[in-house]
């Protein structure tokens, strides 16, 4: 598999080489190197089951939680290695922020929803807070949807604005990379419109990873596509390359939906 | 025909024919402890029935049916008088009744002893008061105020007797201890105690003789009356709890009455080796008991439901634990009664008194049945139902949830005091409910680890250190067994016993209604969204 060097001039946010994860027996990830710049949008897709939901779990960690898994290889961010038992996962984790597929706010009022990260960090400042979840909201477009009632329950909240919300919990700790793991796959198109619309703005403070179903979602928002196939990682590039001209067959049939 | 068993309607009616059976039963049950129970105290007329060999018989019909020898009908009367006649029930063939009539003057009297008596008022003898009013209803109205009044006093003096006593017996505690210590070492220190305990001693029999003096004086003031036969009888004021006549009572006198005798089953005491009076004392005991219960099993039961659930690995290990834990909750109460007696009673109690009250040995003072090893045995044996439900409620919290809190730097520990134990707790409330109710219900093993038939004091006073967890109490359950079957007038008693079963009833519905509204109102906030 070759080294992709994606961007030849800034030093990439999210390093990873030589990267093996199994599942018990299962060899879910077979040695990815993969590279990922700095305040661009990385897309991983693929068919289901091609792995691309671990690796985005690789960077932060959550596959910790499960029992059966074993990573081995090298992830680095910032120059740093991450996947080492002396990682401090806790703090990882403030740095790099995750949405998840199915929406899930906890059951409290939208406000603690959005200062949940701080709190557990012993953040109780009423100002800081306050402040916070102004700017997040505001940054997470739904500040004008929710103001007169963020003392609500969140879990009121349509899918869509739910989403929106756990967007801004998630930049509400100012983290550096926002990982998206099919974020709109539950969504309608109105709503899905909304959250591409926010990741192209989010893009100018963040680095975002975004795992996707959606070809169409791909091409739209991402600067960079990688195409992912049982555990191997065929191809990565700019997405205008990867979607109009792309070197291997296997991502040729993918695309143009000549698949499996 | 074919075709309406294959659209399935006969099963869907066999589901719903079930369920009607069980509410059926349900319903039943409720009804009979109901009916029997609150018409307990409504002041039933009293019927004066003559016989055809010229005697008469005064009552309360209880119930009518058929001879089951000559196939008459006949009905049971409630004669009382059990001094008089020896029994206080008695079948009269319908046959022989002559004439029914209600006798405006008949008088029910409630007596400290020997039960009820039903018989008309005759007279009023008071030696050393004089009494004013011309008729004899007035004349021992008015006895019986100036008895009340009596009464009152001999109280007061009781209570400061029973002051006395107590700082008697802590002092004798002390000076056991003292005595233990060397009584050399102590000798000033015995001496001095020694003396102050006389010296109560000394106030206590003078007061008791006093007491007693005010008793023989108010014993001379007695009523004459007589009964449906005929015959005389003497009874001394004080033995008369309340008397009615119930035949010339409107019928909101009847509701005063009634609610009355409410009063006093749940603030009394109760009198006549428990068949009359009130059940204050057991109400106590079971609502005490089962909050003790509660506040040893829930935190217990939760902390160990998180350590399964959250932190043990899934292995062969957790599950066999699972497996005992669930059978915990099917395990016989007798065993955990006998586990309780053996372990809380006699291995932790015992230890208890030979380190701390080795003076007062070989009388017990941790080392006997008691509240808090009641409160322990049944928290043993309810701790199962609470891992179980917290167990399950934990499981059933979406897996994002987790993740959502994880992912945003909080720790397994903050995941689980913020986010989860909340989104639990109103499945942690329903297995708190269930324990409540079983535990309330329980009476096997608490026959043999504190629950006694008459406790002299309650588990709560006054007195420092204000809850007595040493002392044995009593409880509704087994005042439903000891009533219905211990007592020595079971016929009598009967109604005691639905009366005490709703009561049993009423606390259990009233505490899982608490729970309940609890519960709902911590559902309707932590409901999870469904989207």
């Amino acid at each position: 598999m070759p080294q992709t060097q994606l961007n030849e001039h800034a030093a990439p946010i999210l390093s990873v080489s030589d990267l093996n994860l199994h599942y018990g027996e299962a060899h879910a990830l077979k040695n990815i190197h993969l590279d990922m710049a700095r305040n661009q949008v990385t897309a991983f897709i693929g068919p289901s089951g091609c792995g691309k939901s671990t690796l985005l779990r690789c960077f932060n960690r959550m596959n910790d939680l499960v029992e059966s898994a074993r990573v081995e290889g090298s992830i680095r961010f910032d120059g740093e290695e991450i996947n080492t038992a002396a990682t401090d996962v806790i703090s990882l984790r403030r740095r790099i922020g995750m949405v998840f597929q199915q929406s899930n706010p906890f059951p409290k009022s939208i406000y603690e929803n959005i200062v949940y990260g701080l709190r557990i960090a012993g953040v109780n400042d009423k100002a800081t807070l306050d402040e916070t979840v102004e700017r997040s909201l505001k940054n997470a477009a739904i500040w004008n949807e929710v103001k007169d009632r963020l003392h609500d329950s969140a879990l009121g909240l349509s899918g869509g604005q739910a989403q929106r919300i756990c967007i801004a919990r998630a930049i509400a700790v100012n983290p550096e990379i926002i990982l998206m793991d099919e974020p709109c796959s539950a969504l309608d198109p109105i709503s899905t419109l909304k959250i591409e619309e926010l990741i192209e703005e989010l893009k100018t403070k963040y680095t975002i990873v975004i795992v996707t179903h959606n070809m169409q979602q791909a091409a739209r928002v991402s600067d960079v596509t990688a195409f992912f196939y049982l555990g191997e990682l065929i191809e990565a590039g700019p997405t205008r390359k990867i979607f109009t001209n792309p070197e291997k067959k296997q991502t040729e049939d993918y695309i143009t939906g000549r698949f499996g | 025909m074919k075709r309406f068993w294959n659209t399935g309607e006969p099963y869907v009616l066999a589901t719903g024919a079930t369920l009607a059976i069980i509410l059926v039963m349900t319903m039943t049950l409720i009804g009979v402890v109901l009916s029997n129970g609150l018409g307990y105290f409504w002041p039933r007329a009293l019927v004066k029935i003559e016989l055809k060999d010229g005697t008469a018989a005064l009552g309360q019909v209880v119930q009518h049916e058929k001879n089951p020898v000559s196939g008459t009908r006949r009905l049971q009367l409630k004669v009382a008088n059990r001094d008089v006649s020896g029994q206080d029930f008695r079948w009269i063939d319908e046959a022989d009744i002559t004439g029914r009539s209600l006798p405006a003057d008949a008088m029910l009297l409630e007596r400290r002893e020997h039960g009820n008596y039903f018989g008309f008022l005759k007279g009023v003898t008071a030696e050393g008061i004089s009494l004013t009013a011309s008729t004899p209803r007035a004349a021992f109205q008015q006895a019986r105020t100036i008895v009340a009044g009596k009464l009152a006093d001999t109280r007061k003096i009781k209570k400061q007797m029973s002051d006395l006593n107590s700082d008697a017996e802590r002092i004798r505690l002390k000076l056991l201890k003292l005595e233990y210590g060397g009584k050399e070492k102590n000798a000033s220190e015995i001496s001095e105690l020694t003396a102050v305990r006389e010296k109560k001693l000394a106030d206590f029999t003078a007061l008791n003789e006093k007491a007693t003096a005010t008793q023989a004086e108010i014993a001379k003031i007695t009523a004459q009356f007589s009964d449906a036969a005929g015959g005389a009888k003497d009874i001394s004021l004080v033995d008369i709890v309340t008397e009615q006549s119930p035949n010339s009572m409107s019928f909101f006198a009847k509701c005063g009455a009634y609610l009355e005798r409410v009063r006093e089953l749940l603030l009394d005491d109760p009198r006549e080796s428990n068949t009359e009076g009130g059940l204050f004392p057991a109400i106590f005991g079971t609502v005490m008991m089962v909050l003790l219960m509660s506040l040893f099993s829930l935190p217990f039961g939760v902390v160990a439901a998180i350590y399964l659930r959250e932190y043990a690995r899934d292995g062969l290990m957790t599950r066999m634990v699972r497996i005992a834990v669930n059978n915990l909750a099917g395990v016989p109460s007798i065993v955990y009664g006998v586990f309780g007696l053996g372990f809380f009673v006699y291995g932790i109690g015992g230890s208890i008194d030979s380190l701390f009250f080795p003076e007062r040995l070989p009388t017990p003072t941790f080392g006997t049945g008691g509240i808090l090893w009641s409160s322990l045995t049944l928290a043993l044996l309810t701790v199962p139902v609470i891992i179980v439900a917290t167990e399950e409620s934990l499981a059933s919290i979406p897996k994002g949830i987790r993740e959502g809190s994880l992912a945003l730097g909080a720790t397994k520990f903050q995941t689980l005091t913020r986010i989860l134990l909340p989104m639990a707790t109103p499945g942690i409330m329903t297995g708190l409910i269930l324990s409540m109710a079983r535990a309330a219900g329980e009476v096997a093993p608490l026959m043999i680890v504190g629950v006694v038939k008459l406790a002299p004091t309650l588990p709560f006073d006054l007195n420092f250190p204000f809850f007595h967890m040493d002392r044995k109490f009593m409880h509704l359950g087994f005042h439903i067994y000891d009533v219905g079957f211990q007592s020595p007038n079971v016929e009598a008693a009967k109604p005691m016993v639905y009366v005490t079963t709703m009561l049993l009833l009423f606390i259990v519905i009233i505490a899982s209604s608490t729970a309940i509204y609890l519960r709902n109102r911590m559902r309707a906030k932590y409901t999870t969204s469904t989207f």
